[in-house]
């Protein structure tokens, strides 16, 4: 296990498995995650709804994200392509077809999944920046298509989503309504994501970032593992933004742009690479600062890189991985 | 270790819940205008901190009637989803109107917002006559100016000056798209032709050369810049580089007083532009601009912030007669009083709202001076001909909006 990549240098082992705890969750995770479903259920009668639901689409994306680059140690830098793609395929259905919002939520996971298997298969064929620029020159590609392809809408992007009724029946106009069905996207897909991270396909994942020819020698496939794990990570990037999309009734070009692709690296940086509550920490640090500093417009980028740089420098780990380190637990 | 551990762990949750900020509570006799507009990029200078200062202007102007009027403001950075997710934020914490607005696509946005959460979307800066065409909405007011009225000023006086065969540079959004329609319009209409188009992408381009190029080989004799403020400005500064001046003619459909002066009388002379208000008009104008000088940079107002004080005063008016629980429970039903209401304010002089929420005034098509007539920094246009009233905007009949037809 000598030659660890650098990139994952910060994340403790992974390779105890936990006796303690339910469901892969170790006990300090439990603790966490308890925190994290009362924040879920209080929130909304404290802070305005409509910022968490955003926060909660980003923290999914996120989640997605480290799904790649903590547990295999392959940096995307594209996945702006399945979150924005995952918007406008789930607002045109909304839209254009009067689709429930569940359903669409689906075809734009589904979308944003299909294209994964394309860039997936393309990308994990190389490692470190070969792979980083495959999937950024990849997702260019996506970026300009959606600037010329009619039903995107270009600049104005697609407008007027309707978010429909759930199942049908349940109005999703009230905020609140919204809200829960958000947040239960996003545990569905926090819970998914821990899940694969503690299956034994997940370790397989882990074993791979750690040494991958070890990992072939054993007889692994490792592309494939590598493959799907892609997969995985655009699908629910593509959830994340589909249900972005439904909630503000607006799917645009911000959301396909490379500087997405930027923001989700650091929001997976800032809270912890590797760790399983990081991601969702990260995702809620940046969008606060986004959300409460937009009076200072175009700084708010200066301070994201002053943020960027001090973290990489100072705490390496991020929020929830330095807090890891200090209590001497996983999180 | 274990206290150590509890301590931090219940640390972060008291931080967590501890700083969140209280939503705002909500007081029921403060009329809250939310300006959103671009504070830092192409759109500044037409409608950026000039429509704060004058929204300021109009509140001051319109004075005390029992209600206080608090002003707030915003940046949507030109992106429609920013827009849309501050004027949700801020319909949801108490704003009772989102004014100015410009850049078309962000407009388009939040015109269905303010519709949904019955708030009220007054607006300046946006040019895309759709938004009182197939777009148009009962919260909605369209004030200063749209691409119809600067097409058929603009566009038509070209052609009639032997302008007949045309090649647009246009904003790749509902903006650059409308302008491009309404003028195309204008000139086959009066049996001119349209021979090609280039779209550069919004707000990312700055150099134009490539598609000054494809229009300098497109042999038209009009170079039509379907585009607004800091492109506009940049494409006719390449242009001149390139000598397209000599060849072709330039109309810049959507150009006002901050573009000329970045631009500067030297390249700027001789251009027609068209603007429904310029300081230096009338003595209302004039006074207007010198009661407002202070709050604004000591510059002359261009033609969107103007918009703000005329439709922001007007809408204080509107709120006055209606009661301000009633203006605040019904975005509708204060947009439908400043429909029945006449307008008069310093900016635009006396006017109406249409049913389907355009402002009626006259246009004015102006000659940008040589540098030798200018008398004073300020001193920028000629006027050539102004449009009626009347005349000025679509008929209300060809704007297929649906209010109109009911």
């Amino acid at each position: 296990m000598a030659d660890t990549t650098s990139i994952t240098a910060g994340a403790l082992p992974d390779a105890v498995q936990e006796s303690s705890g339910a469901w892969g969750f170790s006990r300090a995770q439990l603790v966490a995650l308890a925190i994290l479903l009362v924040f879920l259920g209080v929130a909304p009668f404290v802070l305005y709804p409509v910022f968490l639901m955003k926060l909660y689409c980003f923290a999914l994306f996120a989640c997605a994200f480290n799904l790649l680059i903590g547990y295999v140690g392959l940096l995307s830098f594209g996945h702006a392509a399945y979150f924005g793609m995952g918007g406008y395929l789930a607002g045109y259905a909304a839209k254009a077809w009067g689709i429930s919002p569940e359903i669409s939520i689906l075809i734009g996971g589904a979308t944003a999944g299909l294209l994964g298997v394309v860039a997936g298969w393309i990308a994990i064929r190389r490692q470190g920046i070969y792979f980083a620029m495959i999937t950024l020159a990849l997702a260019q590609m996506v970026y300009f298509f959606c600037v010329q392809a009619p039903f995107t809408g270009g600049e104005d992007g697609i407008q007027a989503i309707p978010r429909g009724n759930l199942f049908g029946v349940v109005p999703l106009d009230r905020d609140m309504a919204m809200y829960w069905v958000v947040a239960a996207v996003f545990l569905a897909g926090f819970l998914l994501v821990h899940r694969i991270i503690h299956s034994p396909y997940g370790q397989v994942l882990k074993a791979i970032r750690e040494n991958e020819p070890r990992a072939t020698s054993l007889g692994y496939r490792t592309d494939d593992y590598k493959l799907l794990a892609f997969i995985l990570s655009a699908t629910l990037a593509g959830v994340a933004g589909a249900t972005k999309s439904i909630v503000f009734g607006i799917a645009t070009l911000t959301d396909v742009h490379w500087s997405m692709s930027g923001e989700v690296v650091l929001m997976t940086l800032v809270g912890g690479l590797g760790t399983v509550f990081g991601p969702v920490v990260g995702a809620a640090v940046i969008v606060t600062m986004q959300n409460y500093l937009a009076e200072m417009g175009a700084w708010v980028t200066v301070i994201q890189g002053v943020i960027f740089v001090t973290c990489v420098l100072a705490f390496r780990r991020g929020l929830i991985g330095e807090l890891a380190a200090l209590l001497k637990v996983k999180l | 270790m274990s206290m150590n551990r509890r301590g931090v762990l219940a640390a972060g949750a008291a931080t967590a819940l501890g700083g969140l900020p209280r939503a705002r509570a909500q007081d029921g006799r403060v009329i809250r205008i939310g300006v959103m507009n671009d504070m830092s990029g192409p759109y500044r200078d037409a409608a950026g901190p000039g429509s704060v200062a004058l929204t300021q202007q109009a509140v001051q102007d319109f004075g005390s009637r029992g209600f206080a009027v608090e002003v707030l403001q915003a940046d949507h950075q030109n992106k429609p989803d920013l827009g849309a997710s501050i004027a949700r934020q801020w319909f949801d914490q108490g704003v009772d109107v989102v004014a100015d607005l410009p850049t078309s696509s962000v407009a388009l946005a939040v015109n269905q917002i303010a519709r949904e959460k019955n708030k009220v979307h007054l607006n300046s800066g946006a040019a895309t006559s759709d938004l009182t065409g197939p777009h148009c909405s009962p919260n909605t007011v369209h004030w200063t100016y749209d691409t119809y009225m600067l097409a058929k000023s603009t566009g038509a006086a070209i052609v009639k000056s032997g302008g007949t065969s045309w090649f647009f540079i246009t904003a790749d959004y509902a903006f650059g798209h409308a302008l491009e329609r309404d003028t195309g319009n204008f000139v086959r209409a009066q049996g001119g032709s349209v021979v090609g188009n280039a779209r550069y992408p919004f707000p990312a381009t700055t150099d134009f050369s490539a598609f000054l190029l494809q229009a300098q080989a497109s042999g038209a004799k009009v170079l039509g810049l379907a585009s607004a403020s800091t492109d506009t400005v940049n494409a006719i500064k390449g242009a001149r580089e390139f000598g397209l001046q000599r060849r072709m003619k330039i109309a810049a459909l959507l150009m006002g007083l901050p573009d000329v002066k970045s631009l500067g009388l030297e390249s700027g002379q001789g251009l027609l532009l068209t603007e429904p208000f310029y300081w230096d008009l009338n003595d209302r104008t004039r006074a207007l601009t010198q009661r407002v000088q202070a709050k604004n940079q000591n510059r002359p107002s261009a033609m969107e912030p103007a918009g703000c004080y005329g439709m922001v005063f007007h809408y204080l008016k509107a709120v006055a007669d209606l009661g301000v629980a009633a203006a605040k429970a019904s975005g509708a039903d204060v947009v439908a009083r400043m429909k029945a209401m006449p307008t008069d304010d310093d900016a635009f002089g006396p006017g109406r709202i249409r049913a389907d929420g355009r402002k009626i005034h006259p246009s004015y098509l102006f000659q940008v001076k040589a540098p030798g007539e200018s008398r004073g920094p300020w001193d920028l246009y000629t006027l050539v001909a102004t449009t009626p009233a009347e005349e000025a905007f679509r008929p209300l009949a060809e704007g297929n909006c649906p209010l109109v037809k009911t």
